[in-house]
């Protein structure tokens, strides 16, 4: 894993916080799992139908029926229950999941996400995406900051078609942590190192500072 | 056993009625343009057995309500690969390159469904509730042009029941009634879909007799299948095998 995204997982590991229950998106939010095991009482759904993913299993306990929403092998904790797709998302729906935290294409300054779909690429799904941005009580979003063309993430508006609009609590990138408040976008934080200007230059939305 | 069989007389159930024991009989109703719903979540929970049926009936046009596609040769994929879907009610669907070139040709039809409306549509379906709301969506393109209301300041997106002519499902264990119990995440999307069916197939790794499965742990009752089958040599493929001390990056 590279710099920026190891600063991403370390800064996005501490908003898991004892007795959450929490969803993680695929990808880059999976890897916050094994900070998980160290705090009390934290619960991790799966939406196909697992709340209480344990770590991954040992070579051959794998099960074809005991998958994640990655579609990877993992294992149970005690205390876990299994539920059908339906129930899983009246969990995510219904308000019940503290925290989901997502991946993330574009992020808008009133708290918009893109994550699911690209014009003129192969459109695979939205998957949970969805319902989890509507649901969870808090959705936090982590993403680098600028693209390959660096280009910013964090924009005015999506260019991208949207996940959910003012779904964002919070977005941490390589550079930031920024909030979304009824009095908008305000920078929270700055990842070690990096100067405001930086930040400023790599960043089309508009904020406010709030540290 | 006898005083199990002499009670299922009385309230006139015939027990048997429901077992079947060939997988190309227990499809051989599913005719072309049928719209069918199936279970499981990748290739985790699905009716494998009655897939592979479908696919050597080799009927055509099959509206398929299901949350993936399988791979390039299992699971729905192998329906696909034959030219036998017409259209796809899905919400991810990125698995699979025979997918994307029947897509791009417009050969094959998709509707993107988030995966907790689909869940719901699908028990909607079953539950006799034609349609509902949810804030899933709004704001989004799966939201235009389509109807919407507010609720206590917050607006919400209208989304209708799915009901399927057959729907075919995977379970661990089943009784002659069609009484069926998953094991693990292997529960997905089945029971829904056994809701929504107006004819359930359901296929089971063991079928086992009247009154062994604990009535308290059934999580389908038999009320929402009508066949039920056994079968055997299951692959149970795994998409993505990750072990312990693995590091995903």
């Amino acid at each position: 894993m590279d710099d920026a995204r190891t600063r991403i997982v370390k800064r996005a590991a501490r908003e898991l916080a004892d007795g959450m229950n929490i969803n993680l998106g695929i990808g880059l939010p999976t890897l916050l799992a094994e900070y998980a095991g160290g705090l009390q009482g934290v619960m991790l759904q799966s939406e196909n139908g697992l709340l209480g993913i344990g770590p991954y299993p040992q070579p051959g306990q794998e099960s074809a029926d005991l998958i994640n929403a990655g579609k990877e092998t993992v294992t149970a904790v005690p205390g876990a229950s299994f539920f059908d797709s339906a129930e899983s998302f009246a969990m995510i729906r219904g308000g019940h999941i503290d925290l989901a935290i997502l991946g993330g294409m574009e992020v808008s300054e009133a708290g918009d996400l893109a994550n699911w779909m690209v014009p003129g690429k192969l459109v695979k799904g939205m998957g949970g995406a969805m319902d989890l941005v509507n649901g969870a009580k808090r959705v936090v979003v982590m993403m680098e900051h600028v693209n390959k063309a660096v280009e910013s993430k964090v924009r005015r508006e999506c260019t991208l078609p949207l996940t959910g609009r003012q779904v964002v609590h919070r977005l941490i990138t390589d550079l930031a942590v920024f909030d979304f408040t009824p009095a908008g976008m305000q920078l929270v934080e700055l990842q070690e190192g990096v100067a405001l200007e930086q930040v400023r230059e790599q960043t089309e939305a508009r904020f406010s500072l709030a540290i | 056993m006898g005083q199990k069989r002499e009670l299922l007389s009385l309230v006139g159930v015939s027990v048997r009625d429901k077992v079947l024991d060939s997988f190309s009989g227990a499809v051989s109703d599913i005719a072309d343009g049928a719209t069918i719903a199936v279970g499981g979540f990748g290739l985790c929970g699905i009716p494998e057995k009655l897939i592979a049926a479908l696919h050597e009936a080799g009927v055509r046009d099959l509206t398929a309500i299901s949350n993936n596609c399988g791979v390039d040769d299992f699971g729905l994929g192998i329906l696909l690969a034959n030219r036998q879907l017409r259209k796809m009610v899905s919400s991810y669907v990125g698995e699979n390159k025979i997918f994307e070139q029947q897509y791009l040709s417009g050969e094959l039809e998709v509707e993107l469904v988030p995966q907790g409306t689909l869940a719901e549509r699908l028990r909607a379906g079953g539950a006799g509730i034609p349609a509902f709301y949810t804030a899933t969506g709004v704001g989004t393109p799966i939201a235009e042009g389509r109807e919407t209301r507010d609720f206590g300041g917050r607006t919400y997106l209208l989304e209708h029941a799915l009901q399927a002519d057959f729907a075919l499902v995977k379970a661990w264990r089943g009784d002659p009634l069609g009484n069926l119990v998953y094991r693990d995440t292997a529960r997905n999307f089945n029971p829904l879909a056994a809701m929504a069916g107006k004819v359930t197939i359901a296929e089971v790794e063991e079928l086992v007799d009247v009154g062994e499965l604990d009535p308290n742990q059934i999580h389908t009752s038999g009320i929402f299948v009508q066949r039920i089958i056994k079968g055997t040599d299951y692959a149970k493929r795994i998409e993505r095998i990750v072990l312990a001390g693995a590091r995903v990056s």
